[in-house]
């Protein structure tokens, strides 16, 4: 007989986000440092503000084949070598781009962190952007697209963007670039690109682990020396709404045995001061297992295998979306239930135990996303990306913890749109189209994929 | 670097592994059933899979779902998962909510079969026949593992059949199945359980044995059929799969050593040498240099009985033909076998599964479950701190000596997909756009 006594909880013991140091070092160059000695490890998290949202109309696409061919070949070293290199190292360096910032990423044991980071620095501060592996890397890329037409989810949410924004935002177009833009890039844009952006003023470097402040510092300065002067240009985004009333979009998939399925409108920038109270409120929503959408689509009704719904959080103002996936025979009444669960909680207070569930949670679980190098370098880059104070991790919890009931029904009253709903679902309409077109989401159009 | 260890073994028969850590005030509670598809009756295919979802479905003082929602609320993390040899639970919390996270696992292990219903049996397999739409139907190559299984083990062999199992399978699975899968694999001596970060050892010795010390013990687990197989399959296998996919992908599968055994380790690099990162022979030859494919890679399956698998991995270019992307993954294979890795190649390897090694130490959560994966198949945890030097012992002559017993043109399988050609029709679409 096992005890049936549920335990209390004991005192918690105190946490700290890892103290870190920031300095600009006489280049312009941004340093943060977090020394951590848990074990012998360490990441160096190079972030460039020569993200995909300064794409030049057209060449959709370029800051995501700049961050990859940037590792591609230097002074003296081709693509393969410098790959062999850090990779004898144990180490391989990862770059790209999302929206916000290009990135560049080793993690590496402690004792040869010296010798990586001076590949690093070799690697990237002379690249030659070789025609043959733009040419590859843009191939790829190509291949990739090309996938997305039979992979569901990914296409999904490519048509949700699509169909989000309007169509001269760069939110519109897919985050690497379109079939179209990319195959009109060429060496000579990646060139510019990286001309314009990378810029030691425009660029952070995070070193997080088993490495103090002192001997970082020597590292990165040596390291990044190349690394032009001055700073990237400012570029204007446009987040505008495709559409200010419902509407509905069936990409057709014959056959397909579930629909992928995203409802949301334009949501809110990084930067927004209702950042907390609308977290905990997508939290109680669709945030949790415990949400409300998972437990009445998975738990209640078995539509899915999961339902949730998140903001995509950037500088500009990212999507709220409610992403699902569920067998096509119950689309019309899993959309039903997602549109119910969006009014409810702009109708009426979340109960206290809703409330305390969102709150525990995300206060609990902050130490546990902090475990390794690379997860506190992203933290420490995220605070850069976003211009957020440098007390926002000491603060974040007393900030969740903050929020009421009251809160969280203001925000839900001012951030959800059910009015604006706009809905992507990828599946197939002949078994879809009449049931989903009776929910007054707007009148399907359908699409091929 | 050495990670500490400490066993016990309670009288029931549950075996603990407990390592320390109080780098930040969290702790990880892992538990390894020694139970997977493997262990499934014919015409019972995923019910182990299923069997996890019921596991979350409460127990005689834990609620449907209260699993879920107090570990969420202590402000933890968990889940569970599915492996052909195994079952896996894990949840990481703040330290200060070991003993509930201890309690919810001894609950469902001590008596969970009062909490089942028909309801919540017939709800979780609507949740796991979505997760098979989602996950396999509906995905591009999502029927690779299934397939694979299908292709390189005999019919009577426990890895044959499908992990997640059939739609037909799963409905036809009774709550009298739940009591006996129950009452056969999930007991105290049939599990192991890992504590990992930030705990007093005598309190978590104290809690163990309150909590999981009274559940009995369980009446043994069946024995499997036999599982061993000859190292190669004596012959040329290959199936081809048209599907609703973009590029042609091809998976080439060779028997290999078992999970843990001194040959596994030469396997395990020579699949790096392979396809571990861009470094890697497929890489720097197929995608890099020759351009015919659009991605390659190389991985192990890590199966501790009877036979692993070691599966290289290629998705062709999209202007590639079908039968080049097989001849030029064969010729790097016969290459591979011909002329075997060089100490470069093999440092390369080295180097990287090491610095992986520590990285996942990193975390509490993965620390206890490998701590439970050696706990499980070879009762000995420490050898979590054994790894880097039994990769190190790794060289080019034994890494060659496995390629020369395992590579070669009678151990390989070949699962090939091909794109299904389904160009939608403007006329098809019109009908199902109706008369917009």
């Amino acid at each position: 007989m096992v005890a049936t006594l549920r335990p209390v909880a004991g005192p918690p013991r105190r946490y700290r986000f890892p103290e870190f140091h920031q300095e600009v070092l006489p280049s312009g160059l941004r340093l943060v440092t977090a020394p951590v000695t848990k074990l012998p490890i360490a990441t160096v998290l190079v972030i460039v503000d020569a993200g995909s949202v300064n794409d030049p109309q057209g060449k959709e696409g370029v800051a995501a084949l700049t961050a990859g061919a940037l590792l591609e070949g230097g002074e003296g070293m081709d693509g393969a070598a410098i790959a062999e290199r850090f990779e004898q190292l144990g180490t391989s360096v990862e770059s790209g781009a999302d929206w916000d910032s290009a990135f560049i990423k080793i993690t590496t044991l402690a004792d040869r962190l010296d010798a990586a980071t001076t590949l690093l620095g070799e690697t990237i501060s002379t690249p030659v952007f070789p025609e043959r592996e733009v040419e590859r890397l843009r191939a790829e890329r190509l291949a990739e697209i090309l996938q997305l037409e039979t992979e569901p989810r990914g296409l999904a949410d490519e048509k949700f963007s699509e169909f989000l924004y309007s169509p001269d935002s760069r939110y519109s177009r897919p985050e690497e670039g379109s079939s179209k833009s990319v195959g009109g890039l060429t060496r000579t844009d990646v060139e510019d690109f990286y001309a314009a952006r990378y810029r030691a003023g425009a660029t952070t470097v995070v070193v997080a682990g088993d490495v103090s402040t002192d001997r970082a510092r020597d590292l990165v300065a040596h390291a990044f020396e190349g690394w032009h002067p001055g700073s990237a240009p400012g570029s204007s985004l446009v987040t505008t709404p495709r559409s200010l009333s419902r509407s509905l979009h069936i990409v057709n998939k014959i056959d397909a045995p579930q629909s992928e399925v995203r409802v949301g409108h334009v949501g809110l920038a990084r930067k927004n001061p209702d950042f907390f109270p609308v977290l905990v409120m997508n939290a109680v929503l669709g945030g949790l297992f415990g949400s409300r959408i998972n437990l009445n689509l998975r738990e209640a009704h078995g539509y899915t295998y999961g339902a949730s719904s998140y903001f995509d959080w950037r500088r500009g103002k990212g999507p709220f979306v409610v992403s699902t996936a569920v067998q096509s025979e119950v689309t019309a009444p899993a959309l039903r239930e997602i549109l119910h669960e969006v009014d409810r909680i702009r109708g009426e207070r979340i109960t206290d135990s809703e409330l305390s569930l969102a709150r525990d949670y995300l206060e609990g679980v902050f130490p546990i996303r902090y475990e390794t190098t690379a997860a506190i370098a992203s933290a420490l880059a995220t605070l850069v990306v976003y211009d957020l104070p440098d007390d926002y991790y000491e603060s974040y919890r007393r900030n969740v913890h903050a929020v009421s009931a009251e809160d969280v029904l203001r925000a839900a009253q001012q951030h959800l749109h059910p009015d604006q709903l706009q809905t992507v679902v990828v599946g197939d309409a002949r078994v879809i189209r009449q049931t989903v077109g009776d929910l007054l989401l707007g009148n399907p159009l359908v699409h091929s994929a | 670097m050495r990670i500490p260890v400490e066993t016990f073994v309670l009288d029931n028969g549950l075996f603990v592994t407990l390592s320390e850590d109080h780098t930040a005030p969290i702790v990880a509670v892992n538990l390894w059933y020694h139970v997977g598809s493997a262990n499934e009756k014919t015409g019972r295919t995923g019910f182990a899979h299923l069997f996890e979802h019921m596991l979350f479905q409460g127990s005689a003082h834990v609620g449907s779902n209260e699993h879920f929602e107090l570990i969420q609320r202590a402000g933890g993390t968990l889940n569970g998962s599915t492996w052909l040899e195994r079952t896996n639970y894990f949840e990481t919390v703040p330290s200060n909510e070991l003993a509930l996270a201890l309690w919810l696992e001894a609950d469902r292990m001590g008596e969970l079969l009062p909490a089942m219903t028909q309801e919540k049996l017939d709800t979780q397999r609507d949740v796991v026949k979505n997760e098979r739409r989602w996950a396999v139907d509906n995905q591009p190559y999502g029927t690779m593992l299934e397939k694979l299984q299908e292709l390189v083990f005999p019919p009577s062999h426990p890895f044959h059949h499908s992990l997640i199992g059939s739609m037909e399978d799963l409905s036809a699975s009774s709550l009298d199945d739940i009591a006996q899968f129950f009452s056969t694999y999930y007991s105290p001596d049939n599990a192991v359980l890992s504590i990992a970060g930030d705990f007093d050892p005598r309190e978590a010795r104290r809690l163990v044995d309150e909590y999981f010390g009274p559940i009995s013990r369980g009446a043994g687990r069946p024995p499997l059929p036999t599982m061993t197989l000859p190292p190669v399959f004596g012959r040329r296998l290959r199936e081809v799969v048209y599907d609703n996919v973009s590029l042609p992908r091809l998976f080439v599968a060779f028997r290999s050593p078992v999970f843990g055994a001194d040959a596994y380790y030469d396997a395990s690099v020579a699949g790096a040498v392979l396809g571990m990162r861009k470094g890697s022979r497929l890489q720097r030859s197929l995608v890099r240099d020759r351009q015919i494919a659009a991605d390659a890679g190389a991985f192990t399956f890590d199966l501790a009985k009877g036979t692993d698998l070691l599966v290289v991995d290629v998705t062709a270019r999209p202007e590639i033909p079908v039968p080049q992307l097989e001849e030029e993954v064969e010729q790097e294979i016969d290459l591979f076998y011909r002329d075997g890795v060089t100490t470069t190649e093999v440092s390369r390897a080295i180097a990287l599964i090491e610095t992986d090694l520590v990285t996942s130490l990193q975390s509490a959560g993965e620390k206890a479950d490998r701590l439970s994966m050696f706990a499980t198949f070879f009762r000995r945890p420490e050898l979590i701190n054994e790894q880097v030097d039994r990769y190190h012992a790794v060289s080019a002559d034994t890494v060659n000596a496995l390629i020369a017993k395992r590579f070669g043109e009678d151990n390989r399988a070949s699962l090939l997909y091909v794109p299904r050609d389904e160009v939608e029709s403007e006329a098809a679409l019109a009908v199902a756009a109706g008369a917009v």
